[in-house]
């Protein structure tokens, strides 16, 4: 009997304990995520009742010129963006791994501080330096193209600027998580591996790499993620512009939900996201884990 | 020996280099930010710090709602990390020390919303706000930034860890679960704790897409969605920008600058590498 009053007493402790945080969730994600849904099939305004319109927004996405355009230009982003800035983190934290003492300290903190910045600092820093007249750097694309360059109002130079202002402000995380990874790597290894006559080459491919492979591929994985939810930046850069050259995804759920008040297409468009996200970070999380078993 | 020491140097004056220009951006804001408008863009205003004027720091502290949005920001950002940490420490000590239904569910939950992108959610979040009447409020801004599953996880894993003779001192007295957890879990994890206050706090103060649509008032909004609207108020003009971004920046990256052992700490703890 004692033991059974104990068992409910834990289980209505245990929900209290639980409660706070089930609570929100219910209301501030699932609930969210069931009304996205329902509304992606309705023909909604933002604020009011729809009518049920089938599958009529999906229909109209596959024939929305705009959303292949941002479907592209989302897939364009996270190729300037994940390999590159995974490829500058490792050099980077293999550069700070082998200084030592407050150098290293000082040298860690530079890298890292652009990644404390709120986007519109970042930004608002970035639209200054690249400013058409008076931008600091605009004498370096003078000197590459002849001329000054109004970069985020050219459709060719819009992705990759806004793809390297992204970089310099979400690096110094990705250099944190492999310096830690570098950490714990034993030195017993490197040492064999200079007994045998190694070279540096031969150190970084046999020994490094592999052993750095799980920090690589979390890296990866957080970054594919991260780039595939692109929006401030080029809301607060370019604004989708020129010519829809940089539209993604997450900007036209906006526009149509908020500037165009379609809640029904826009809730439609969410979805289409939500469910690329999460088969993407499903899917990358499995082949990185089976990369890294082989190994 | 003396190659190794060569080596040294290079290595040395080459991380200083690329550090250097790696926060050439920062510097050039600062530079900016002394000068005045006219110098800013006017011929020949190079990279060596010339003026040292801080009138567009008084214009921006002044002229624009910056100390509200100090006030939004701080406030909302306090919240968030409080309601976070500790309902995230009693979701997971109940997952980690107690048996009830439904609890690998519970964390299977976790877990998946790990993946989910809360961005996708916006529209709805913000018709649910609205249905609310939180709209251009501080709860508005708060609510859906309250789920970071990371922190249960990551609570989790170190509460798993406690040794159970532990907990034995304190059932002897008749101390129940929340004694237990006050008592004992949480003052052996005050380093995670503050390490995960550290990164919600960061997060939830640089955050722009969510405070930026649930606000529309100017007095109401936080710094990283004020601060754009700046470009509004002063049109091109450079120093006064510059002034308002570094400002709005200078908590966060002050408090980086005291607590930067902890801060780093706290990214490896939060994405599960140990360093």
């Amino acid at each position: 009997m004692a033991m059974i009053t104990n068992r409910r007493r834990e289980v209505a402790v245990a929900m209290t304990l639980i409660a706070p945080f089930v609570l929100t969730f219910v209301l501030v994600f699932l609930y969210p995520t069931i009304r996205m849904i329902e509304l992606s099939f309705t023909n909604a305004p933002l604020i009011g009742p729809g009518e049920w319109v089938g599958l009529a927004n999906f229909k109209r996405l596959l024939t929305d010129n705009l959303f292949y355009t941002s479907l592209k230009n989302n897939g364009y982003f996270v190729l300037l963006t994940v390999v590159p800035t995974t490829a500058l983190a490792l050099a980077i934290a293999m550069m700070i791994t082998r200084l030592k003492g407050p150098l290293q300290a000082l040298i860690l903190a530079l890298f890292f501080l652009p990644y404390i910045l709120p986007v519109s600092v970042v930004t608002q820093i970035w639209a200054w330096m690249l400013d058409f007249q008076f931008g600091v750097l605009q004498p370096v694309f003078a000197f590459f193209t002849g001329k000054p360059v109004p970069v985020f109002k050219n459709p060719y130079w819009v992705m990759p600027t806004v793809a390297t202002v992204t970089i310099w402000w979400t690096n110094g995380f990705n250099v944190l998580l492999f310096i830690a990874g570098l950490r714990n790597i034993s030195s017993d290894y490197y040492e064999a591996a200079a007994l045998d006559g190694a070279t540096r080459w031969q150190l970084f491919t046999k020994v490094t790499w592999p052993l750095l492979w799980p920090v690589t591929a979390l890296v990866l994985t957080l970054q594919l993620i991260l780039q595939l939810k692109i929006f401030d930046q080029i809301y607060l850069l370019s604004s989708g512009g020129p010519f829809n050259s940089s539209y993604v995804l997450l900007l036209m759920v906006y526009r149509e939900a908020f500037q165009l008040n379609h809640g029904g297409y826009a809730s439609a468009i969410a979805l289409v996201l939500f469910v690329l996200i999460v088969v993407v970070s499903v899917l990358q999380f499995q082949l990185l884990r089976a990369g890294g078993n082989k190994q | 020996m003396k190659t190794r020491k060569l080596e040294n140097w290079v290595l040395g004056i080459g991380s200083l280099l690329t550090a250097a220009i790696w926060i050439f951006p920062l510097y050039w804001a600062f530079i900016t930010s002394i000068r005045t408008e006219e110098r800013v863009v006017s011929e020949g205003a190079g990279v060596i710090p010339d003026e040292f004027n801080l009138a567009s720091y008084i214009d921006v502290l002044f002229d624009t709602k910056l100390l509200n949005w100090y006030w939004n920001s701080i406030g909302t950002s306090v919240i968030i990390t409080l309601v976070v940490i500790v309902s995230g420490m009693m979701c997971a000590y109940a997952i980690s020390q107690m048996r009830f239904p439904g609890r690998r569910l519970l964390y299977g939950v976790v877990l998946a919303s790990f993946m989910v992108p809360s961005q996708a959610l916006v529209v709805t979040q913000f018709i649910l706000m609205n249905d609310m009447g939180l709209i251009n409020t501080w709860a508005g801004i708060i609510l859906p930034q309250l789920i970071v599953p990371v922190v249960i996880i990551v609570y989790k894993q170190f509460f798993d860890a406690v040794p159970k003779e532990m907990r034995e001192a304190v059932v002897l007295d008749g101390g129940g679960d929340y004694t237990l957890l006050f008592r004992i879990y949480l003052p052996l994890n005050w380093g995670i704790t503050t390490a995960l206050a550290i990164i919600t706090f960061i997060m939830a103060w640089n955050q722009f897409l969510w405070p930026f649509l649930v606000i529309t008032t100017e007095n109401q909004m936080t710094i990283p969605v004020g601060i754009t609207q700046v470009n509004d108020a002063f049109g091109v003009y450079y120093a006064r920008l510059m002034s308002v971004a570094l400002l709005g920046a200078m908590p966060v990256a002050i408090a980086y600058l005291i607590f930067q052992k902890k801060v780093t700490e706290a990214v490896m703890i939060s994405s599960g590498v140990k360093g």
